[in-house]
C-alpha cells in the first residue's frame, strides 16, 4: 500500500483541514504504515458476519414528547467567538 | 498522618466522627498540590476558591446529617468532563477557552453528593494517546520516576491520585485510557460496562467505546465511586436501564466458586518478563483465595488493535466535525469565507495526533473505502465480542497484564505512532466488547516502576470484577501506596 500526497490532500480537504508542507511530508508515510498494519484484517473471512456498531444491544431510546427547559439564549451564546446578542455571526455566505 | 494520605473510606469515617473537617481535608490536598504539582503536572486547572466553598458547604451538610459517601471528599476530574462555569479544554488549543454552560451527569451526581472538586486534570488532546504527551498544555510526570510517562489518556487523573493530590479522580477509557495510566502509576482504575455510566457532558472521542470511570487509591474507594456515578440517564441514549447494586457489598466475599480465566493470547512474545511475573503472582493469590483457575481462548486478540484504529478514528472524525469555529472553541479571525474559517480554525486548533486520527477516520469512511475498512472492522468487532461471550461460559473473570511493559521515558515513541498504538493491545478488547475491566496494582519492576494486573468480567458484572480485585489487593498488600515526593 502506498498513500500518495494527493490522497492525503484529498482526505484532508474532506475533513476541512489545511495541511502544512511539513505535515504533508510526514503524514503520508505515517498513514501508510498504519493502514498497511490494519490490512491484516483482510486475512479473516468475515462473509456473513453481522457488523457490531454498539457492543451492548440498544433499542431506540424514546422519551415522552413533552416540552422541556432548554439552555437560555445568553448561556448558549456565551462561548461564541462572534455573537450579536441573538445569533452566532459568521463570514458572509451569499454575496 | 496528613489528611491527604487518607483513602476515601478512611476520610469518610473521620468526617462522620467529626475528627476531621472537609475544609481541613481540602486544604491539605490543595497544599499537597502546591508542593508537588510543579513536578507532577497533574492539573491543568486548580479551582481552589470553589473547592474551599464546596468544602464549607459539605461540612454544614455533614453536620446536618448528609450521609452521602462522597460528601466532603476532594476529587479531581479529567478535563473532558463538562463543568458548569469552569474551563474544560479537553487538552486542546481548540477548546482552550471553552466554559461549559452545564455539568456532565457524573459531575452533577458528585455535586449532589456534596463532593469537593479540586480541578481539572491533564490528558492527551481529545483523549487520543497513551502517554498524555499529546496534551497541548502540560504533560504529567510519573510520580514513581521522574521523566517517565504517567500513561494516558487519563494521565493527570492517574498521577494526581498516585501523588496523593486528591483522594480519587474520574477518567475516561476509550481503548484503555483509565486502566493503562492506573497501571503505570500504581493505582486502581476501572472502566465500567458500556452504558453503565452516563456519557452526557463527556466530550466525545469515539462514542461507541467511550466510558467514564473512577481512579482511586484502593479497590474499596473504586466501589464507593462506582456507586456514586452509575445509573441510567435519559440524557444519554446509550445509557442502559439496569439496576445498580451496592458495589461495596461483594468485596469481602472471598473467591470460592469464582472461575478465573487465563487467556493464552495475552501472554505472548512481546510481554515483559517482569510484567508476566507480576501477573503470575496475581493468579496464585486468587487461587490461594479459593478461585478456580481455567485456561480460556480469545483467538481474535491479535486483530483488536487494527479494529480499534479504524473504528475509533472513524467515530472521532465524525464527532470532531463539530469544531468549526462557529458556536464555541477557537476561531480563525482573518478568514475570508465560511469555508476558510472552518479550515483555518481546525488546522490551527487541532494537534498532530488528532489530525492524524481525523485523516485515518475520514479515509476509512470515504467513498470506495467504507466496506474495506469500517465495515470490515465492525465485522471483526463482532468476532471479538463473540470470543468474550464464549469465554464467559467457562469463567467469571479474566486475568491478564494491562500493558506489555511498565512505564517508559517521555518521547520514546515520538514520530512512530504505530509502535505506541500496539502497546494498547491488552486493553482495547474490553472497549470493543463493551465489558468492564479494572487495573489493580500488582507489584513493581526492579527499576521501581508500578505494574498493574487487569481483570475483565462479563457485561454489568462489576460486582464480580471488584470482588476479585479486592481479593487481589488483599494478597499484594498494595492499597493506598505513594512514592516519596
Amino acid at each position: 500500500m502506498n498513500i500518495t500526497v494527493e490522497e492525503v490532500k484529498h482526505v484532508a480537504s474532506l475533513a476541512k483541514l489545511n495541511l502544512s508542507e511539513e505535515e504533508l511530508s510526514r503524514f503520508p508515510g505515517q498513514l501508510d504504515t498504519i493502514l498497511s498494519y490494519v490490512a491484516k484484517l483482510d486475512s479473516l473471512d468475515t462473509t456473513g458476519v453481522t457488523p457490531t456498531t454498539h457492543a451492548f444491544s440498544i433499542h431506540n431510546a424514546f422519551r415522552e414528547d413533552l416540552v422541556q427547559e432548554s439552555l437560555p439564549r445568553d448561556k448558549a451564546l456565551a462561548n461564541g467567538p462572534h455573537v450579536n446578542g441573538e445569533a452566532f455571526v459568521v463570514p458572509k455566505i451569499i454575496e | 498522618m496528613n489528611p491527604y494520605e487518607l483513602s476515601i473510606a478512611q476520610a469518610r469515617t473521620e468526617l462522620d466522627n467529626g475528627t476531621l473537617s472537609s475544609r481541613d481535608l481540602t486544604r491539605s490536598c490543595l497544599d499537597r498540590i502546591k508542593s508537588v504539582d510543579g513536578r507532577i503536572q497533574s492539573f491543568l486547572l486548580v479551582t481552589e476558591e470553589e473547592a474551599l466553598q464546596q468544602a464549607e458547604s459539605a461540612d454544614k451538610q455533614i453536620a446536618a446529617g448528609n450521609v452521602a459517601a462522597l460528601c466532603g471528599i476532594p476529587l479531581a476530574m479529567k478535563d473532558l468532563l463538562c463543568t458548569e462555569g469552569v474551563t474544560t479544554s479537553c487538552g486542546s488549543k481548540i477548546l482552550e477557552n471553552f466554559v461549559p454552560p452545564y455539568d456532565a451527569t457524573v459531575i452533577e451526581k458528585l455535586k449532589n453528593q456534596g463532593a469537593v472538586l479540586l480541578g481539572k486534570t491533564s490528558m492527551d488532546e481529545f483523549a487520543m494517546g497513551s502517554t498524555s504527551e499529546n496534551c497541548a498544555f502540560a504533560v504529567p510526570d510519573n510520580p514513581w520516576k521522574a521523566g517517565y510517562v504517567a500513561g494516558g489518556s487519563s494521565g493527570g487523573s492517574a498521577s494526581a491520585v498516585a501523588a496523593m493530590e486528591c483522594l480519587g479522580s474520574l477518567g475516561s477509557d476509550t481503548g484503555g485510557s483509565i486502566r493503562q495510566p492506573a497501571s503505570l502509576c500504581g493505582i486502581v482504575g476501572i472502566k465500567p460496562t458500556y452504558g453503565r455510566v452516563s456519557r452526557y457532558g463527556l466530550v466525545a472521542f469515539a462514542s461507541s467505546l467511550d466510558q467514564i470511570g473512577p481512579m482511586s487509591r484502593d479497590v474499596t474507594d473504586a466501589a464507593i465511586m462506582m456507586n456514586a456515578i452509575s445509573g441510567y440517564d435519559p440524557r444519554d441514549s446509550t445509557s442502559v436501564q439496569q439496576s445498580v447494586p451496592d458495589f461495596t457489598a461483594s468485596l469481602k466475599k472471598g473467591m470460592e466458586g469464582i472461575r478465573v480465566g487465563i487467556p493464552a493470547e495475552y501472554f505472548t512474545a512481546g510481554l515483559d518478563s517482569e510484567v508476566a511475573g507480576v501477573v503470575e503472582n496475581g493468579v496464585q493469590i486468587l487461587k490461594d483465595a479459593g478461585a478456580e483457575i481455567v485456561d480460556i481462548r480469545l483467538p481474535h486478540t491479535e486483530y483488536c488493535v487494527a479494529v480499534y484504529y479504524l473504528i475509533a478514528p472513524a467515530e472521532a472524525s465524525s464527532n470532531l466535525a463539530r469544531y468549526d469555529g462557529v458556536a464555541y472553541g477557537m476561531r480563525s479571525e482573518d478568514a475570508s469565507s465560511l469555508e476558510n474559517m472552518y479550515r483555518e480554525s481546525r488546522s490551527a486548533g487541532f494537534g498532530d495526533e488528532v489530525k492524524r486520527r481525523i485523516l485515518i477516520g475520514t479515509y476509512a469512511l470515504s467513498s470506495g473505502y467504507y466496506d474495506a475498512y469500517y465495515k470490515k472492522a465492525s465485522q471483526v468487532r463482532t468476532l471479538i465480542l463473540q470470543d468474550f461471550q464464549k469465554a464467559y461460559e467457562s469463567c467469571d473473570v479474566i486475568i491478564s497484564p494491562v500493558t506489555p511493559t511498565p512505564s517508559w521515558k517521555k518521547g520514546a515513541h515520538s514520530g512512530d505512532p504505530l509502535s505506541l498504538y500496539l502497546s494498547d493491545i491488552l486493553t482495547i478488547s474490553a472497549n470493543l466488547a463493551g465489558i468492564p475491566g479494572i487495573s489493580v496494582p500488582g507489584g513493581f519492576s526492579k527499576d521501581g516502576l508500578p505494574v498493574g494486573i487487569q481483570l475483565q468480567a462479563a457485561h454489568f458484572r462489576e460486582d464480580t470484577l471488584l470482588q476479585a480485585a479486592y481479593n487481589l489487593e488483599l494478597g499484594t498488600g498494595l492499597a493506598n501506596k505513594c512514592p516519596e515526593l
